[in-house]
């Protein structure tokens, strides 16, 4: 099957695009010219990327609604955070000890995934959020609970630092390894069973499709990232709180994916992105006592954002704006145009 | 004698059964919805279910796709017994359906519908599709040819790459049934497929099935409320009335009998 250029930028471009933004930044820090701050900035993006990607699977293409996505970082963060600081001495503080964390914290989210994805097949929609809503806190405070001596308490957990130079490396890799997990899936054969029981259950389940072995799927699949995230997390602080886990960080999660466009993978991203930047420079731009203001700020672009993608009044404006298809159609026409001229380009088939 | 060692799936006239329904009961709370219900269904047949509405017609298809679990009786395909079974996995042994209230993947393609249907009847497992393993690319590209295939012979395929959900009535209904098919049934359960139809459309439909009837040679039990629908194109018929069996036969007999007439039109 041969497809044409146009193709290939349609499918491919946020791969190249992440590609470049990490060769860029990698370059500017082992030159030394890129700020600390900017690195913790990707760094947390990075993480925020992950997050939404993985749970855009669940929310988006599965169709289930989804409040526990911080408690599968709950735990990926405090499991994997704990087996890394169990490693340091061991292993030293090196890329080997953050690999087994992210692996340890990202298994031990999938295995909560597979728990929690067992009530999925009964519940459906605003029953299934509350669970899942219900589920996070409970990881979060059994982990807030525990002897101090496990996860420290309401101090928290102090975890090894990975050098901070290079650990936005490691998470920007992580997001291309999400990413092409996550967009392998959708485009093929199990993600159109994965959509079409999104669409329409009972049809599907008169079409033949295991909804069983689907939903468990997802819900493991996305909780192992969502882990992945959390011992990503935790290396960017010296100490991880279980406070900062509560349902409000997996509503603003479930906010970059809404705002995205549901099921729209590139959407997740770009939204992810853009709140994380807000979100930091927000808490930068505003000293003193105008830090209130942050969540006033927040909001207020938030509301912007969804009027504008939705009312009906700004139609035209956002049809011949579109970002999509301004970046997509200038680059594909560009290459249709040369592969055109080069020879008879291929039909563009799926 | 020789009826002792008859063939429960074999009819008097030698064709084989291909559905036969004993004795299928539903009672929810204190209303039997279905009571004693018996069906045998010839292979290659086209076999009318009927009744006015409420007489439990849609919820005969439930029991036999797995939607609901019969509180008595079983049913066999081809023999085989499948009472009690999920639904995608009594559409795996061979019975589709379509339903009364469209539904479509409205979000996937007209194509990927179909894609769908198609299940696995082609292996790719989980794991080559993650990692893109060739046989992903050659499982899709075979996914499509047929699915284009089978569009072909239902008149779709120019829509191939559009929503299902911005496609005209009739030819959603026909996408239903288009995904059905996909499936690879023995057996086609059709809930109203001319609900809503103009007679164009009506007269469309009556074309398609009786062409896949030849192409494929399968067997359709089928609901409907269209008298010329029924008439034109079933051989055999069950009447249902509050939820039991009124009358059955052959359609021109069933449809004069006066228990029948008067049950549609009172007295």
């Amino acid at each position: 099957m041969r497809h044409s250029k146009s193709f290939y930028i349609k499918n491919y471009l946020n791969y190249a695009i992440i590609l470049v933004v990490l060769i860029v930044f990698t370059v500017l820090s082992l030159t030394g010219s890129a700020k600390l701050s900017t690195l913790l900035l990707l760094e947390k993006i990075a993480i925020s990327v992950i997050l939404s990607v993985s749970l855009c699977m669940v929310v988006g293409f599965l169709g289930e609604l989804s409040l526990g996505h911080a408690g599968f970082m709950c735990a990926g963060a405090f499991l994997g955070g704990k087996a890394s600081a169990l490693l340091e001495p061991v292993l030293g503080n090196g890329i080997l000890t953050l690999v087994i964390s992210m692996l340890v914290g990202g298994f031990i989210a999938a295995l909560f995934g597979v728990i929690i994805g067992l009530p999925a097949l009964r519940l459906r929609g605003d029953y299934l959020a509350i669970v899942t809503l219900a589920f996070g806190e409970i990881i979060r405070s059994l982990v807030m609970n525990a002897p101090t001596s496990w996860f420290g308490g309401t101090l928290g957990l102090p975890t090894p630092k990975f050098n901070s130079k290079y650990l936005f490396i490691v998470a920007f890799l992580m997001v291309l390894a999400c990413l092409a997990v996550t967009q392998n899936l959708i485009r093929s054969k199990h993600g159109r069973a994965i959509a079409s029981i999104r669409d329409n259950e009972i049809a599907a389940r008169a079409s033949g499709v295991d909804v069983t072995k689907y939903k468990l799927f997802v819900f493991t699949v996305s909780a192992f990232f969502a882990g992945i995230a959390g011992v990503l997390y935790s290396y960017t602080q010296t100490r991880v709180q279980s406070v900062n886990f509560d349902y409000n960080y997996s509503i603003e999660i479930l906010v970059m994916v809404v705002l995205g466009g549901l099921g729209s993978i590139n959407g997740s991203i770009i939204a992810a992105v853009l709140i994380t930047f807000l979100d930091v420079e927000l808490q930068t731009l505003l000293p003193g006592d105008l830090a209130v203001l942050q969540d006033l700020f927040y909001a207020l672009i938030l509301i912007v954002i969804v009027i504008y993608k939705n009312a009906p009044g700004l139609k035209s404006f956002r049809e011949r704006y579109n970002l999509r298809k301004l970046l997509i159609g200038r680059f594909a026409a560009a290459a249709d145009a040369q592969s055109s001229t080069d020879s008879v380009s291929g039909k563009e088939e799926e | 004698m020789a009826d002792l060692k008859k063939n429960p799936f074999v009819a008097e006239d030698g064709r084989e059964i291909v559905l036969k329904a004993d004795h299928l009961c539903i009672q929810f709370g204190g209303l039997k919805a279905v009571d004693d219900v018996n069906l045998s269904i010839r292979r290659g047949e086209l076999y009318g279910l009927i009744g006015p509405n409420g007489a439990g017609k849609t919820t005969v298809f439930n029991l036999l796709t797995g939607v609901y679990k019969p509180t008595s009786g079983r049913f066999f395909l081809c023999g085989k017994d499948l009472t009690g079974k999920a639904p995608a996995e009594i559409n795996r042994c061979g019975i589709a359906r379509t339903f009364q209230n469209i539904r479509l993947f409205g979000n996937l393609t007209v194509a990927e519908n179909v894609m769908v249907g198609l299940g696995n009847q082609i292996p790719c497992s989980l794991f080559e599709s993650m990692f893109r393993l060739p046989r992903h690319f050659k499982a899709e590209a075979e996914y499509r040819k047929k699915a284009m295939e089978l569009l072909e012979v239902f008149h779709l395929a120019e829509y191939a790459d559009h929503l299902a959900q911005n496609l005209p009535y009739g030819k959603q209904r026909k996408l239903e049934i288009a995904r059905a098919m996909a499936t690879n049934p023995t057996l086609l359960l059709l809930d109203e497929p001319a609900a809503g139809m103009n007679p164009n459309e009506t007269q469309e439909l009556m074309d398609v099935i009786s062409f896949i009837r030849q192409r494929f040679g399968i067997t359709i039990l089928l609901i409907e409320h269209d008298m010329r629908l029924v008439s034109g194109i079933c051989e055999q018929l069950t009447v249902l009335n509050f939820g039991t069996e009124l009358a059955k036969g052959d359609t021109a007999s069933v449809l004069n009998d006066p228990n029948v007439i008067k049950a549609y039109i009172g007295e």
